[in-house]
């Protein structure tokens, strides 16, 4: 819609034979632009249906404000019974990082029913070797240690934080959360929510092995 | 309504994760699944009485949240008022488009307990909203700050305003301009005045 459009005819005859095709092309224009934007908002709800489907988009998904930075200082008491040692910000620090190398740290609870469904994907990362540490978030222990009983302990340590008061300082928001801490003790990933086998195939195991 | 909501430890979901066990609620997971939601069911098939009461007990609920809750307030009304203008502006992460003071998420409410902590050991504002900034990030901001990824976001109603103003002003340039009719030519006045002459009546 330039200048040009809306200017009088230089003489009276010229009008409409110039008109004519400018108005059509307009026309389809138009028509076109609504099948545009159609298609496009048609292609973005795919891929947020899709992102939904194999849990790489999430609408109430919040960024971590951790990534890029060393995790918070903390000290959490070893589960009783568990047979593994406590969890503290010195396990996830550069020189002392199991065998140099990433490092999950997971926060779980027995009454946490996506935990159940995340469970056999953490069984099957500490299999392969990855060092997983795990923190009961507020959990009574007994209750922990019978969920770690029923479906297996993949944790190398565990933390117990009752109170959630160190969850907070990782600025967790419910369970279970899962972090990635890299060899030189700096956090890259953080996922809220179960780790599916999707999650592990397209997001964890690439990072893995980009850390590694 | 909620067990164990009090100055000191943090209250316990039920165990064992059953689903339908005891009123409690428990914590946010990230699917929203909870253990011990309280089953509506054996409200279903009474009378409408019953209906009645339920949806009286449903609008008087948000009265009841825990924000009222005397045992979490500060003693010093001064100091409660400070806490509860902090939380006002701090989001809550589980529910999202409420803030701290109006939500009953646990989390929630360990974060109210945490400002008030900390507003009773004399920090200011600043310092706790920066507190929770550096843990949860913008995002527990409800206002958010002005920075280069948020520019967008702040400048949409000054754009959208003046995104309306240009259209105004253009429809009205556009009718303003729009072509008068040009005059006839000699040869049209002509032919004109022959057809006026063939029919007079017109």
């Amino acid at each position: 819609m330039s200048g040009a459009g809306a200017s009088p005819p230089p003489d009276g005859g010229a009008w409409p034979a110039k008109a004519a095709p400018r108005g059509r092309s307009r026309r389809s224009l138009l028509l076109l632009a609504p099948l545009g934007v159609a298609a496009a908002a048609g292609a973005g709800f795919y891929a947020m249906l899709r992102g939904l489907g194999t849990g790489s988009y999430n609408p109430r998904g919040v960024p971590s404000a951790l990534i890029g930075k060393a995790p918070p200082d903390f000290a959490l008491p070893p589960l009783e019974g568990a047979e593994r040692p406590g969890v503290s910000a010195a396990d996830l620090r550069a020189h002392n990082g199991p065998l140099g190398r990433p490092v999950l740290v997971n926060f779980f609870a027995s009454w946490c029913v996506p935990c159940v469904i995340e469970h056999p994907q953490l069984m099957r990362l500490a299999r392969e070797g990855v060092p997983l540490l795990g923190i009961a978030y507020k959990d009574k222990p007994e209750d922990s240690l019978g969920f770690l009983r029923r479906h297996g302990n993949p944790f190398a340590k565990l933390g117990v934080d009752q109170p959630g008061r160190v969850a907070i300082d990782w600025g967790l928001y419910g369970v279970p959360e899962t972090y990635l801490i890299d060899k030189e003790g700096i956090i890259r990933w953080r996922w809220a929510g179960p780790i599916t086998n999707d999650t592990l195939g397209a997001e964890l195991q690439p990072l893995l092995r980009r850390y590694a | 309504m909620r067990a164990g909501v009090d100055g000191g430890s943090a209250p316990m979901p039920p165990s064992g994760g059953k689903l339908s066990s005891g009123s409690t609620l428990g914590s946010e997971t990230h699917t929203g699944v909870r253990g011990g939601v309280p089953s509506l069911a054996g409200v279903r098939g009474q009378r409408p009485r019953s209906y009645a009461l339920v949806a009286l007990l449903l609008l008087a609920s948000p009265a009841l949240a825990a924000v009222g809750d005397p045992a979490e307030q500060l003693r010093d009304p001064a100091l409660e008022e400070k806490a509860r203008e902090i939380g006002r502006e701090l989001r809550c992460m589980v529910c999202q488009n409420q803030s701290i003071e109006d939500s009953d998420a646990d989390l929630a409410r360990d974060l109210r307990r945490i400002v008030r902590e900390q507003v009773a050991a004399g920090r200011s504002e600043r310092e706790v909203v920066a507190y929770l900034h550096d843990r949860y990030g913008d995002y527990v901001l409800l206002r958010p700050p002005l920075k280069p990824e948020t520019v967008l976001l702040w400048a949409t109603p000054a754009i959208a305003l003046a995104g309306g103003v240009a259209l105004v002003l253009a429809m009205r340039r556009r009718a303003a301009m729009a072509p008068e009719a040009a005059p006839l030519s000699a040869e049209e006045e002509a032919r004109l005045a022959a057809r006026l002459k063939d029919h007079p009546e017109a």
